[in-house]
């Protein structure tokens, strides 16, 4: 079974490979793009640490072929800071809120808040949590992720007014 | 365990599709979300030397609504978009609340309808909704297209009555009349992450007098596969629905299941929280049916 040339379009980049079609974006983004900010934790779809922004929808890069994501547009946890000395707000959020421990799960939780944030912009923290519950936390206790997001959440809205 | 190896074609139309499945025969798979299927084929073995994938099918993704012909999925829309589309969110509650909480929101972005129902599995969330509304499959193969029921759909956990060869074009969903009220509840461990313990959708459609002309009331995860209700819609059918009457037919529904045990819940625990959830949707189904919301 021969390997499949495609280009993946990641953080504004282009890239051609050749994959194996049985890979997974999580594995290829790693593995080939050394793109190693996205993480894989369960490997089965429950804990959202490989979580990356497909089209602008979040999923989970663990359960989607990399020949699938061919020509489409993929955001990794290192395509969000708009410079090398700047970050994000959903990251300076994060660091200021103390919502990173381990940080395993932090890549994968700040897209999955940019992707609530884009779709909801001022969601409540019930909203906030479930928006979130795809993905697992097990350092932090999710309370000061939710505050994090809610703090970011303001600070959007404020930059998009001002 | 590590995935099989296997070609991926990807389609864009969905004659070319029918020509590859028919063309790979024997271990050839259709390929949606792939949320069931690569787990499947990573954690239980299962195998195929060629995937097809639906995702670049033209006009695949379409979900549309007309009062004339009620609702249609593509075969290929995806779960978050069917939850959030306003005319499934104005006239089917409860397939729009099973759309929107069911899974991780990352798996709603990529799961699709068709790929639940297709997988069959006894706790699939979309499969009560859609039984209480009377939807069907469109499902084609080289030779032609028929409508299945989906109330004839389902044959044991993970098996339908679909065809190797055909592919679900979509599903059809017919407009509900006047006075209806529908509503789905769930029930599992991880809020809503996990997979759904029990899960029971209904719909009360009522007369101009205000009596039940027709009930609908499905179970999940209770039985070897999505279940009608059938002796409490009758019971609930051409009564005035007193509140009564309502536990009475919640009750009931009890008698429809047959859950196991397993990690997710006891059947006793199961038994008792499909009491308490029809109960619960009847009631709402009621209050929606007759106009006053909430
Ligand atoms: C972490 C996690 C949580 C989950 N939680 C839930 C939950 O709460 N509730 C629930 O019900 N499910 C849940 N699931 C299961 C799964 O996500 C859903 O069943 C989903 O809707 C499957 O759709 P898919 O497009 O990913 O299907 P795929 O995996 O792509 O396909 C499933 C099966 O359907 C076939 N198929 C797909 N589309 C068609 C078509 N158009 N015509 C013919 N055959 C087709 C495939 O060949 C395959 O056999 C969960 C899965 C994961 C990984
Ligand atoms: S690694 Fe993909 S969801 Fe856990
Ligand atoms: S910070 Fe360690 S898992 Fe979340």
């Amino acid at each position: 079974m021969a390997k499949q040339t495609i280009e993946l379009r990641v953080n504004g980049d282009r890239y051609e490979v050749a994959v194996d079609p049985w890979r997974t974006l999580a594995e290829v983004l790693r593995e080939e793009l050394r793109l190693t900010g996205t993480k894989i934790g369960c490997n089965q779809g429950d804990c959202g640490a490989c979580t990356v922004l497909l089209d602008g929808r979040s999923v989970s890069s663990c359960l989607t072929l990399a020949v699938e994501a061919h020509q489409r547009e993929i955001t990794t946890i290192e395509g969000l800071a708009p410079s090398p000395d700047h970050l994000h707000p959903l990251q300076q959020a994060f660091v200021q809120h103390g919502a990173v421990q381990c940080g395993f799960c932090t890549p994968g939780m700040i897209l999955a808040a940019k992707h609530l944030l884009e779709n909801n912009p001022q969601p409540t923290e019930q909203e906030i949590r479930r928006g979130l519950g795809g993905n697992l936390c097990r350092c932090t206790g999710y309370n000061k992720i939710v505050e994090a997001v809610q703090a970011a959440a303001q600070e959007l809205a404020a930059g998009k007014e001002g | 365990m590590a995935m099989p190896h296997f070609t991926v074609h990807q389609p864009k139309t969905l004659e070319q599709a029918l020509d590859l499945l028919s063309r790979h025969r024997s271990g050839v798979k259709l390929l949606a979300g792939g949320t069931d299927l690569l787990m499947k084929m990573r954690q239980a073995g299962l195998k195929a030397e060629h995937l097809v994938s639906l995702n670049r099918v033209e006009g695949l993704r379409t979900i549309s609504y007309r009062d004339e012909d009620g609702l249609v999925i593509g075969g290929a829309a995806r779960l978050a978009d069917v939850g959030r589309h306003p005319g499934v969110a104005q006239h089917y509650p409860a397939l729009a609340h099973a759309c929107s909480v069911m899974a991780t929101p990352q798996i709603r972005n990529m799961g699709t309808v068709a790929g639940n129902l297709v997988n069959a599995a006894p706790s699939a969330d979309t499969a009560a909704p859609l039984l209480a509304y009377g939807a069907s499959l469109v499902a084609v193969e080289r030779g032609g297209r028929r409508q299945i029921k989906l109330q004839d759909f389902f044959r044991g956990p993970g098996l339908s009555v679909l065809e190797p060869l055909e592919i679900v074009e979509a599903i059809r969903v017919p407009a509900p009349p006047a006075r209806c009220g529908s509503a789905y509840e769930r029930l599992s461990a991880r809020s809503q992450v996990d997979i759904a313990a029990v899960g029971v959708a209904g719909l009360l459609n009522l007369d101009l007098e205000g009596r039940v002309l027709r009930c609908r009331l499905a179970l999940g995860a209770v039985a070897p596969t999505p279940v009608r209700c059938l002796e409490a819609e009758q019971m609930l059918e051409g009564q005035a629905p007193d509140e009564a009457l309502l536990m009475r037919a919640g009750a009931s529904c009890v008698r429809s299941c047959q859950p196991i045990d397993d990690v997710r819940a006891s059947a006793a625990f199961r038994r008792a929280m499909v009491q308490v959830l029809a109960q619960r949707v009847l009631k709402r189904c009621l209050a929606l049916a007759q106009g006053g919301a909430s």
